[in-house]
């Protein structure tokens, strides 16, 4: 376990001198700000018709979770796939640390660098709640996030496991981000097509729905805690295996 | 400390390592000597627990590479062919991280030690990315001794330094090999020679021999070659050679100059020069032509087995 939190500590601090980093960091809280300044403006200008309307947080954490489908790729391509390249995978393959551990570290401090971005974006139901009298709804904004931050690391693991797989970060970069849009969208149109129980299963599998249709609404529910939960340890265990792999290679 | 036995590993179709068997024990410095491609990197992954082998066994440390790859790992220091560096970190940064994954209490300590130990530290808050590639050699060979491990594998370390390096390492490398056990590997011969208590010769995956750096010297030097020039034409030179007592081979090159060889302990030297001269040639150069690595393995893999194995 302190391994895992070694490698982590590692990573975390590479991306704060990291372009990509700040260039992901910042395209996330220009888009989200700029739609919470719209929102607002919105409901100021309208504010006499939709009395009895209140803004939420919803808008921007649901923003939040479709930038994390364009920009997540950008973050985990260069995690296992740029130590392969560099030949310092061989000094972690032989350093006394499980494969898991170092497929999990570099989750895991990816994870750390995606929370410290969603943290900045907690200005924003701060802001609205001060705005807002009696103030906003709180297990909205807790659920909604609680969403954003299940989406970010189901993507970051199945992102390092992608990472895993290759040498090359490009090829790692659009084998993940094609993942993000299969599971994001493309999935979701068979759930629209089939009917019966296939239709529930592809309806299941969609991450939208989990996240719009759920948590972004209010709602925490077990179904939803297990899909991301288990897209989580499907994505470290590939991230191991590949490692393994590697090694028999 | 090192025991090897009958270690085997396939890339596919091409068999890298064939049988190796080997030991070294503690206190030992074992030279791999071999040409690029011969199966010397291989081995090392295998010992170091980076990839399992075909077949065969490996002990280091007294543990099983692949049963308990980890506590050889936790043993092991290795120094890969490409030095496995983060240029965004500084040496000290990277050495520290490296010192943390090994679980070394004082981490900051024991990066200044190993930075000392191969005189970096007057360069600890630099960045990797700024080093030279004899720096980024000694910075490798730090973080392979930070743990201060049993057995230290090292490959090639003495690629692109300077000669003032090359001797500094090698006295780093000659005082680890004093209490722990070390293998290196090397395709220079005279590095080999100068810093092993014992060499191991692979070619194409098998050991083709092994022996002191002395004893294969003497084995070695069973013959002597030298090289003779003349001025102007050659012509009918190899015949009076030949006739000389001793010289056991003649051998015309394309540049003009005719090389002879002759066994040890009978220098037909001064009788080549004579004949020569009285020929009527005018004698413009003669000299002794050390074998070069690549002679030494044509040598080596024409013996016959039986002296392999007395070897």
């Amino acid at each position: 376990m302190r391994n895992i939190w070694i490698i982590a500590k590692r990573e975390f601090d590479h991306y704060f001198i990291s372009p990509i980093a700040y260039v992901v960091a910042f395209l996330i809280l220009l888009t989200t700000g700029i739609i919470f300044a719209i929102n607002i403006y919105y409901f100021i200008q309208n504010a006499l018709q939709s009395f009895g309307q209140v803004p939420d947080i919803s808008p921007i954490t649901g923003a939040f979770g479709f930038l994390l489908v364009l920009s997540i790729p950008a973050i985990t391509m260069r995690l296992l796939a740029d130590e392969a390249r560099m030949g310092t995978l061989e000094l972690l393959l032989t350093a006394p640390v499980r494969d898991f551990e170092l497929v999990a570290g570099k989750w895991l401090g990816s994870l750390l660098f995606i929370l410290t971005i969603v943290a900045v974006s907690l200005v924003y139901p701060i802001i609205l709640n001060g705005l807002v009298s009696p103030g906003i709804d709180q297990q909205l904004v807790m659920s909604s996030y609680l969403g954003v931050i299940l989406v970010a690391a189901a993507f970051l693991a199945l992102g390092v496991g992608i990472s895993a797989v290759f040498t090359n970060q490009v090829a790692a970069f659009f084998v993940t981000l094609m993942t993000f849009v299969f599971l994001w969208w493309l999935i979701g149109f068979p759930a629209q097509v089939l009917q019966g129980s296939a239709s529930e299963v592809f309806r299941y599998l969609d991450m939208k729905t989990h996240f719009y249709d759920s948590l972004n609404l209010g709602s925490i529910k077990l179904a939803d805690l297990v899909y991301f939960v288990s897209l989580i340890a499907l994505g470290l265990f590939v991230g191991t295996t590949a490692i393994e792999t590697r090694r028999w290679r | 400390m090192i025991q090897v036995n009958g270690l085997t590993k396939d890339y596919g179709a091409r068999r890298a390592i064939d049988n190796l068997t080997f030991d070294a024990e503690q206190g030992e410095i074992v030279g791999f000597l071999g040409p690029n491609g011969a199966g010397k990197t291989t081995t090392m992954r295998i010992l170091t627990g980076y990839m399992p082998p075909t077949d065969g066994t490996a002990m280091v440390a007294g543990y099983d590479v692949v049963e308990e790859s980890l506590e050889v790992r936790k043993r092991v220091g290795y120094l890969p062919e490409t030095v496995p560096l983060y240029n965004d970190m500084t040496a000290l940064e990277y050495l520290k991280f490296m010192a943390s994954l090994r679980r070394i209490p004082d981490t900051e300590d024991r990066a200044y030690e190993s930075l000392q130990a191969v005189n970096l530290e007057d360069r600890a808050d630099s960045f990797i990315g700024t080093f030279s590639k004899g720096m980024r050699q000694r910075v490798g060979l730090a973080q392979a001794l930070i743990h201060r491990p049993e057995v230290l594998i090292l490959d090639e370390p003495t690629i692109g330094l300077d000669p003032a390096q090359i001797v500094e390492i090698r006295n780093v490398i000659r005082e680890i090999g004093k209490d722990r056990t070390v293998l290196l590997s090397t395709h220079i011969l005279s590095e080999a020679q100068q810093m092993c208590d014992r060499v191991l010769i692979i070619n194409k995956g098998k050991i083709v021999t092994e022996d002191t750096p002395e004893n294969l010297q003497s084995r070695l030097v069973g013959s002597q070659r030298v090289v003779l020039r003349v001025r102007g034409d050659s012509d009918g030179l190899n015949a009076r050679i030949t006739k000389v007592k001793g010289v056991r081979t003649v051998e015309s090159k394309p540049d003009g100059s005719v090389e002879f060889e002759f066994g040890a302990g009978e220098d037909a030297r001064p009788q080549v020069a004579k004949a020569v001269v009285q020929g009527g040639y005018e004698l413009l150069e003669m000299r002794p032509v050390g074998l070069s690595l690549e002679e030494i393995f044509l040598e080596l893999t024409r013996e016959n087995s039986e002296d392999i194995k007395a070897s």
